[in-house]
């Protein structure tokens, strides 16, 4: 596993299905890592602003995500609930590399020394 | 003396650094050049003309032997550079030359990628880079014989449609699931595969080569899934590196090309890089568009003039004739980007406009591609589009244009689609009926041709056809439509995939001109279905249009947790199971073990990792799926009937275990369950199920469209049979009724009440030829459906779906 300062490296693109999610297991609580239809990566923590209902388990459409508990639509850029509901999902900051899915988030550092 | 300027490569980059430099200072430099290729500049960009034969390699030469003489250019032809001395400032060639230099520009492109598969150095086995490769590929087409093309990108494709114009039976293998997937988004890639399908090119996608076998020389392409295709000739163009060896060697700094700034100078400053071998701000190029900036960029920098080259955006045209797309940019999903989308299935026409913070950020084009330059002009130039954003995605010579017409589809079916199932009455028949007989409206229709008067499903679209037939007099009742990607509803969508033969959900999306790119969470698991009960065993199913619950095989629950029900044939167990059911709670600590309200065991709250060991263990002991999670089969509920029962009149039980395992794995549009009583006192609570079979002493009643949830619904009887062998006849083409006819999502009650208990009956009990008919394709479609979903999954199908992508807490720990 390659380590830099702020980014840690999880796996591949080829890793994720298209319209589809990873999860990455973390001391903090499991993170939803999206790719869609166009190869986009997103990702936020694995938990809908409703009841908690794990994303990643969700449908993939477009930019957004519906929650397989009730059905809420989460967008992947904000994390928000559309529509009528409200609430709202940490995003995790997360970019590619020659093929490879790097995540950041704040104080990751510290939690993984 | 005049500066020695030294050239490595004679390609279409430096060609053109030359043609600039000579008009800036045209004594300047004593030029030298040396190619590997025994010839002159030529269009690299026409070879795929020349290996169709619409051009001659003479007709394709950009400068001939004189430009070189005017200029006064000594050009090496055939001669290999082999290493670079930058302290002597000299270059060493393969045939002993030594040649010094002032100046030195690299510009030795790139070399094709070969992927080491057993098999790849045969002979036979080509790459497309250069005339030789062409020359060699003209030869082979002598023979007629086979060739394939491994790589269904740019280079390929333009290969494959050669090779299929001299006369080969080609066949192109793509390992991604669309061709060209990195210019394509999966519609336009859709509209490709067509088109070159129609050139009688085969199109194998999401295959993998294993490896290439023959004797001495190349005989066939084997596959990974097992598949062997004959192959007297295998072009490989599965993509390019660029070719930095010798700056490598000589110790400049190379990355994936030798790294230049924004002079074109590398990390030697006497040494300059240009054209596909080189990396400028991370980036590499494959195209000639961006090489031809490079080029005049060093030009004025040999000539100390300043300038500097910016990194280009490129845009990418397929030199197929017949064939015309373009796409250009980039068009990801990502944060604030939003879409535009234009189909015309009739004209097989796809736009998608990519857009940003009001502007182009990236487009494809296909089949009418006239508007690429201009979408290409407003990416690059950064407009601001946000007052033409209504009309944007027409194009530039928009004016006032119409908008879609929803009718569209529905007027470019051909005469022999089929638009009535049920009276099998084709789209001509209707129209020739209403012009011939000056019918006016929907009753007349109905009572002549008979389409639409059995279950109604195909009303929106014999009304459209009148609409269509009797021009603007005409109102259809409107549609309600699917969702928001469309304008069609479930009906008309249904029966447009039977008449246009559609089979993927790409080609429904294309041809019946959805309005997104890729379908919502609404309409994609309702197409899945569609597709997968129309076309049973050719389809193939896409999981990632799939609930989540379908998708893994176990019900998901509120803590994220899955639930695991095995199938109980018609409620009955045995020792053997249940020993096997507490054996995995107590392995994989299962909390909670509960009997369900039909008539078997739960387990619940088994963690995603543990579910392929938790089915491993049930099949071992005999046990499948229970489906509890499906759109599909369900449970069928007995009671203990004739066997023990004081009141029993038949084999309730027995029957059933026969019809559970009759019509498990089928996929419904909603649940269906079942339930046997063995007499009226209807233990099994037969009445309140989707079909519901009660034994009486003379036989058994056939009760359907019963439920028990949201809505109770008590059932009504069908009618009345004699035998098991009879129950199982009218089971299964009620099912396959249903499945043909209903909306995604509605239950037997609905679809019943949609078409009215009289067509159902008129169907199923009046006309025996059509139920054998439903009979016959129901047990047609359960051949491909009779396949248990837990046992794929443990033997490593979609293994992904079942493990993290990484586990961080591990890592740590291990640290
Ligand atoms: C487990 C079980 C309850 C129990 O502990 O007994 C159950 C559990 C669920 N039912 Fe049920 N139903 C169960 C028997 C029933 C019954 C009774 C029966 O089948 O005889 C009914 C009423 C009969 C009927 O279906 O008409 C029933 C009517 C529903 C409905 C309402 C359906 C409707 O048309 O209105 C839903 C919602 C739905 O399917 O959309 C539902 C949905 C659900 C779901 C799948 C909710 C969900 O979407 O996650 C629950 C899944 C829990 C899980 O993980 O297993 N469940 N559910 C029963 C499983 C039966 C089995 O062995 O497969
Ligand atoms: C079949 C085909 C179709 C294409 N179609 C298009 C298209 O439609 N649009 C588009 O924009 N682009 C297209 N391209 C790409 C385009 O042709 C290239 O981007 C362009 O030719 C690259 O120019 P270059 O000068 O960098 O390298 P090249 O043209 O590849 O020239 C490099 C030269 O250097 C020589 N060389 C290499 N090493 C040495 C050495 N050590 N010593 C001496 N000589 C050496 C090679 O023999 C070669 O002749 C196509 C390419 C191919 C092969
Ligand atoms: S009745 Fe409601 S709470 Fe109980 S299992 Fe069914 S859906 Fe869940
Ligand atoms: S927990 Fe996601 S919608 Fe309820």
């Amino acid at each position: 596993m390659i380590m830099t300062e702020e980014w840690i490296d999880i796996g591949t693109l080829e890793d994720i299905p298209r319209r589809g999610a990873r999860v990455v297991k973390t001391a903090r609580g499991d993170i939803a890592v999206f790719r869609t239809m166009d190869d986009g990566l997103f990702a936020m923590d694995d938990k809908c602003p409703h009841k908690g209902g794990p994303l990643s388990q969700g449908i993939v459409q477009g930019d957004s995500v519906t929650c397989p508990l009730h059905n809420w639509v989460i967008s992947l850029r904000t994390g928000e609930a559309q529509g009528a509901d409200h609430g709202c999902t940490r995003i995790i900051a997360v970019r590619l590399e020659q093929g490879r899915v790097l995540l950041s988030w704040p104080g990751m550092a510290i939690q993984a020394a | 003396m005049k500066e020695r300027l030294v050239i490595i490569g004679n390609g279409m980059a430096p060609g053109r650094m030359l043609e600039k430099l000579f008009e800036l200072a045209p004594g300047r430099y004593a030029v030298t050049i040396f190619n590997a290729e025994p010839r002159v500049n030529y269009d690299r960009i026409m070879l795929s003309p020349v290996l169709s034969g619409e051009k001659t390699y003479e007709q394709i030469v950009i400068h001939g032997d004189g430009w070189y003489i005017n200029h006064g250019i000594t050009l090496h032809k055939g001669t290999r550079v082999t290493a670079i001395d930058r302290v002597a400032k000299t270059v060493t060639t393969d045939n002993g030359l030594v040649e010094p230099y002032d100046k030195l520009v690299i510009a030795t492109g790139s070399v094709p990628f070969i992927i080491p598969v057993p098999g790849h150095n045969l002979p036979g086995v080509l790459s497309y880079r250069d005339l030789d490769d062409v020359d060699a590929m003209i030869l082979a087409a002598r023979s007629r014989g086979n060739a394939v093309v491994i790589g269904g990108g740019l280079l390929g494709l333009e290969a494959a449609a050669g090779l299929a114009e001299q006369g080969m039976q080609v066949s192109v293998v793509h390992l991604m699931p669309t061709l060209m997937e990195r210019q394509l988004d999966p519609a336009a890639g859709y509209l490709l595969k067509k088109a070159i399908e129609e050139r009688g090119i085969r199109v194998l996608t999401g295959a993998n080569t294993k490896a290439i076998t023959g004797n001495g020389r190349v005989e066939a392409v084997e596959l990974e899934d097992g598949t062997r295709i004959a192959a007297d000739l295998v072009v490989m163009a599965v993509g390019i590196r660029p070719n930095g060896a010798l700056g490598k060697a000589a110790g400049l700094t190379v990355n994936r090309g030798i790294v230049v700034d924004d002079q074109m100078r590398s990390s030697d400053p006497d040494i300059f890089a240009l054209g596909e071998c080189v990396e400028h701000r991370g980036a590499t190029y494959g195209l000639v568009a961006p090489l031809y900036e490079m080029a005049g960029v060093l030009a004025r920098t040999l000539v100390d003039e300043p300038a500097a080259y910016n990194g280009s955006v490129t845009a990418t045209k397929l030199k197929v004739t017949g064939i015309d797309l373009f796409s250009a940019g980039d068009f990801a999903e990502a944060p604030g980007r939003e879409e535009i989308v234009l189909r015309d299935a009739a004209r097989g026409v796809y736009r998608r406009l990519v857009l940003q913070d009001n502007r182009v950020i990236g487009a494809v084009l296909y089949g009418d591609t006239g508007d690429g330059a201009w979408f290409f002009q407003l990416l690059r130039e950064g407009a601001d589009i946000a007052e033409m954003r209504e009309t944007l995605i027409f194009g530039q010579g928009y004016a006032g244009g119409s908008p879609l017409d929803p009718m569209a589809a529905v007027a470019a079916l051909p005469d022999e689609a089929e638009i009535c199932g049920c009276n099998g009455v084709c789209k001509g028949k209707i129209v020739a009926a209403i012009t011939g007989q000056n019918l006016t409206g929907l009753d007349q229709v109905r009572a002549v041709t008979k389409a639409s008067a059995s279950c109604g499903s195909c009303t929106g679209l014999v009304e459209q056809l009148i609409g269509l037939t009797l021009g603007g007099d005409y109102q259809p009742a409107e549609m309600k439509a699917m969702c928001g990607c469309t304008d069609l509803g479930h009906d008309e969508v249904r029966r447009l995939i039977v008449a246009k033969q559609l089979k993927s959900i790409p080609a429904v999306m294309q041809e019946l001109e959805w309005k997104t790119s890729c379908g919502c969470s609404k309409c994609r698991p309702a197409l899945n279905y569609y597709l997968l009960a129309t076309w049973p065993g050719e389809y193939v199913d896409d999981n990632q249009s799939r609930f989540i619950n379908e998708r893994a095989h176990a019900n998901i629950q509120k803590d994220g947790t899955y639930s695991v029900v095995p199938r109980m044939w018609g409620g009955v167990t045995s020792a053997k199971e249940l020993r096997a059911i507490a054996d995995v709670a107590e392995k994989f600590n299962i909390p909670t073990v509960k009997v369900t309200g039909g008539q078997r065991i739960d387990l619940l709250g088994v963690k995603k990792e543990d579910l392929p060991g938790v089915w491993a263990d049930l099949n071992a002991a005999g046990m499948v799926s229970g489906h509890a999670y499906a759109k599909g089969l369900r449970t069928v509920k007995t009671c203990v009937g004739s066997e023990w029962c004081r009141f029993g009149t038949q084999d309730s039980t027995g029957l059933g275990i026969r019809l559970e395992k009759f019509t498990w794995g089928s996929w419904t549009p909603h649940k269906v369950k079942l339930g046997v009583s063995g007499c009226p006192r209807n233990c099994a609570e037969a009445t309140v199920k989707d079909i519901g079979i009660i034994c009486v002493d003379s036989g058994y009643e056939f009760h359907i469209a019963g439920a028990a949830g949201l809505e109770v619904k008590q059932t009504v009887l069908l009618c009345k049979v004699a035998s098991e062998e009879e129950v199982l006849e009218y089971t299964g083409a009620l099912m396959q009724l249903y499945r043909e006819q209903a909306h995604y999502l509605d239950r037997i009650h609905k679809w019943v009440k949609r078409v009215g208990l009289d067509s159902v009956k008129q169907q199923i009990v009046e006309d025996g030829e059509r139920r054998r008919a439903l009979f016959a394709r129901f047990v047609q479609a359960q051949k491909h459906a009779q396949v248990d979903p837990w046992a794929e999954r443990v033997n490593g199908a979609f293994a992904h779906e079942f493990k993290p992508l990484a586990d961080l807490r591990l890592a740590h720990a291990a640290e």
